[in-house]
């Protein structure tokens, strides 16, 4: 066997089921040491780490799979890195595939596909515990000699077993023989993958390893065969088609089911001889009195609008006092540094306090609600209970292209759509991910509450309606479930244009529910705070500092005046250029200023209308909100005439409810779809979305008479 | 695919909660069949209705030893033979 491309070291892969604790294991043989891969094209993650207190080897985590039958290019990741086709990755010298014992049959299906890979296969049989807690009863000696392969029982959580695993697996690595693949496929089968691996050397495409052509021939149109048919064209498509004809004795219908059949009436086999079932029905365990709870239909959903209200409230109100510290210390270190000599008080002193700083702070306020956000939802998935969330919220969701599992993305971006968006990951459907990449800024975030708060207390009177409802409440709540009501057709429309593909299936496992481990979550919280910080940070600060530059220049610094330099700067050209396109809302062109320069994020547009309309510091938000009641046009026919009235300044509260005004979102957009597409559609959607609704609101507004 | 089932034949969708059968044949497009057939749904194979999600669907199933979720439209791709309650 080849070794690792290092001189002197190995590399091991971990592979197994989703939900068979695999991350676990790999925590602990690897001392929590993870570091995440980012690797283009896809949007899974591959952990790295070093195998603890054995030098020299390197551990893989791949994504979790079933089975390796890809049919996307992200499920096609743990087959690349298990055949050595990824140049950032080595070649893995061993596999060892996590098992989940109290779920043997369908944990092996993986367990056979791997064995054929000619690379040392082990089995860690984990969650034994488990399995013996409903009375299952493995003979794993037996399950060793009929696979023929080492077979070393754990329960990882409790950090048993894993001491064996570090040893078999030096062992596996010293001798370095593949095992025998364990189920037989009909010689025509075999036949068959020989001749297209022929055929396609002989149309240009050499070396295809065996298990491509398996791989090609048995999952129609996955991965495999797409990526060939890419490569050579239709000449290699009729070859994958003549071969497949000869693949199967009994025809090309037989050839669909032949591998599930084979591998299957293989594991039934086995789990015959080594598995010994409690007789009558399956024992009742907590975790089903659990789910009987849980999925009722009325504590069910009581128990779930519970949660999901704690979830909601807690990124809300507990992340807001310190992301309220962030932001007044980032406030005072701009104060203060404003205050130092050295920097003079010119461009450098602006880039400081006004890019760098406010720029700086702009992404750490976020971090609190993401680090909530990621506690919860780490502790929800490893519990198990949210994949009861989506199983209950699935009906709901469906019928605009989504699924149970968008739910949580959504509700996240309530609070803020950045750690929503990079919730939407787990998603596995691509079509499903991506729509929830595209609606989920329209969901009204904690960075729209200062504009709303401003403009309703300013120009909504403070009067009860119906008796019992303030006006100003009410209106503060309309501006919430504008989001969620224009999401939804949204929504339907992206899924019925972009989307020819047909919907993925909804089959999701539903794990037993254990408890979370604590380090798992930190770990992860961790993990998910500083790849945002690293990745987003970077690109988020830059905008910030253009929008800055744009904001200074060419005036500079020959000008004191913070208003006047905002004017003529070269955003205040592009506003004046804008006037004409925001006049028909009934806006001057100052306030298009402000809405170009809140393109970092939404909130920035109160201060910047604050520095437009030249209010000093000491009157504060409070007094913005007085002032742009007395602020009038300067010029042109409505000369005079104050610019913010009910209809304008509504306009202006439904435009930040629709627009994309966050260079965070788009930055997060961009990292999660690895293209800038999917950033420029949601901007130019939502923008225009945005211009239109404004203009449709004032216009109604007026029409009432407003 | 076939659209309108036989009446003697019944699918997965057509059990009730807590009422078995053995699967006969995948009747769905190939991508979802591969999708069942590797999580276990072959021919022969028991499966036992778990529970339906409060608005009826989608549905929870039993199949071997392990807890699958599934909507409704896919379940009535699925053709069994109801088991007769022991």
């Amino acid at each position: 066997m080849t070794r690792g491309s290092d001189a002197g070291t190995h590399c091991v892969a971990l592979l197994g089921n989703p939900n068979t604790g695999k991350t676990t294991v790999f925590n602990k043989l690897t001392g929590y040491q993870a570091r995440t891969g980012n690797y283009p094209g896809v949007t899974v993650d591959v952990l790295k780490g070093d195998l603890k207190d054995v030098p020299g080897v390197q551990v893989i985590d791949l994504p979790g799979t079933y089975s390796l039958a890809a049919r996307s290019p992200d499920e096609m990741i743990a087959v690349d890195v298990l055949l050595g086709h990824r140049p950032d990755i080595p070649k893995p010298d061993a596999v060892v595939v996590v098992v989940d014992a109290a779920n043997l049959e369908r944990n092996l299906y993986l367990v056979t596909q791997t064995m054929e890979l000619g690379i040392p296969t082990l089995v860690a049989l984990n969650m034994i515990d488990t399995a013996k807690s409903r009375l299952l009863a493995i003979n794993m000696r037996k399950l060793a000699r009929i696979l023929g392969i080492p077979v070393i029982p754990c329960v990882a959580n409790q950090d048993k077993g894993t001491t064996r695993l570090k040893v078999a697996i030096q062992k596996a690595l010293d001798r370095g023989v593949p095992p025998e693949p364990p189920c037989r496929f009909p010689t025509s089968m075999h036949a068959a993958e020989g001749r297209l691996r022929e055929d396609l050397a002989a149309a240009g495409i050499p070396d295809v390893p065996e298990i491509v052509c398996r791989r090609t021939l048995l999952d129609f149109g996955g991965e495999a065969e797409q990526r060939l048919v890419k490569a050579g064209g239709y000449k290699v498509e009729s070859l994958i088609q003549h071969a497949r004809e000869t693949a199967c004795p009994e025809g090309n219908g037989a050839l669909y089911s032949l591998e599930a059949e084979t591998r299957y009436a293989y594991i039934d086999g086995v789990s015959a001889a080594v598995l010994e079932r409690p007789p009558g029905n399956p024992r009742v365990t907590a975790s089903d009195r659990i789910d009987h709870v849980l999925t009722h239909r009325l504590f069910g959903t009581g128990v779930f609008v519970l949660v999901m209200g704690m979830v909601f409230v807690s990124i809300f109100e507990w992340a807001a006092p310190v992301m309220h510290s962030v932001d007044s210390g980032f406030a005072s270190l701009g104060s203060w540094v404003h205050t130092w000599g050295f920097l003079g008080s010119g461009a450098l002193k602006s880039l400081v306090v006004d890019g760098v700083i406010a720029g700086v702070g702009a992404i750490l306020i976020f971090l609190p609600q993401i680090l909530i956000l990621f506690g919860f939802i780490t502790i929800l998935e490893d519990c198990g209970y949210m994949a009861r969330v989506a199983f209950l919220m699935d009906r709901l969701l469906r019928w605009c292209g989504l699924s149970g599992k968008s739910f949580i993305p959504m509700l996240s971006s309530f609070a803020c759509a950045v750690p929503g968006l990079m919730a939407a990951r787990t998603l596995e459907s691509r079509q499903e991910r991506l729509v929830t990449n595209l609606v989920s800024p329209l969901m009204s975030c904690s960075a729209r509450i200062p504009i709303y708060a401003i403009l309703i207390s300013a120009f909504i009177p403070s009067v009860m309606i119906f008796g019992f409802l303030n006006l100003q409440a009410f209106v503060f709540t309309c501006m919430y479930f504008l989001g969620i009501a224009v999401a939804i057709p949204v929504a339907w429309i992206f899924k019925k244009t972009l989307f020819k593909e047909q919907a993925r299936p909804f089959l999701m496992e539903l794990p037993p529910y254990k408890i979370p481990s604590l380090r798992i979550v930190l770990a992860r919280m961790v993990e998910r705070g500083t790849s945002f910080l690293k990745t987003a940070g970077t690109l988020i600060l830059a905008a910030t500092i253009i929008v800055w530059a744009l904001s200074y220049w060419p005036s500079g610094s020959s000008t004191e005046d913070a208003s006047t330099r905002v004017q003529n700067s070269y955003l205040g050209t592009m506003g004046k250029v804008l006037e004409p396109v925001v006049e028909p809302i009934g806006w001057d062109w100052k306030v298009g200023v402000a809405i170009l320069a809140s393109f970092p994020a939404r909130e920035v547009v109160i201060s910047s209308l604050g520095v437009i309309y030249n209010v000093g510091e000491e009157e504060g938000a409070g007094g913005l909100g007085a002032k742009l009641k007395n602020v009038r046009f300067e010029s042109g026919a409505r000369k005079g005439q104050p610019v913010f009235t009910l209809a304008s300044a509504l306009a202006l509260m439904v435009f930040f409810a629709l627009c994309c005004q966050c260079a965070s979102t788009l930055v997060v957009t961009w990292r999660e779809t690895k293209s800038w597409f999917w950033p420029a559609l949601t901007f130019t959607y939502m923008t225009l979305l945005a211009y239109f609704g404004a203009l449709g609101t004032a216009c109604l507004v007026r029409w009432f008479g407003g | 695919m076939n659209m309108k089932p036989a009446k003697a034949i019944a699918s997965l969708a057509d059990l009730a909660v807590g009422q078995r059968g053995i699967i006969r044949s995948l009747q769905c497009a190939i991508p979802l069949m591969q999708r069942l057939l590797e999580m276990g749904f072959t021919r022969g194979a028991s499966v036992q209705v778990v529970r339906f999600a409060p608005l009826g669907d989608p549905m929870e199933v039993r199949v071997r030893g392990y807890y699958l979720s599934l909507r409704r439209a896919e379940a009535r791709q699925i053709r069994i033979d109801p088991e007769t309650r022991p």
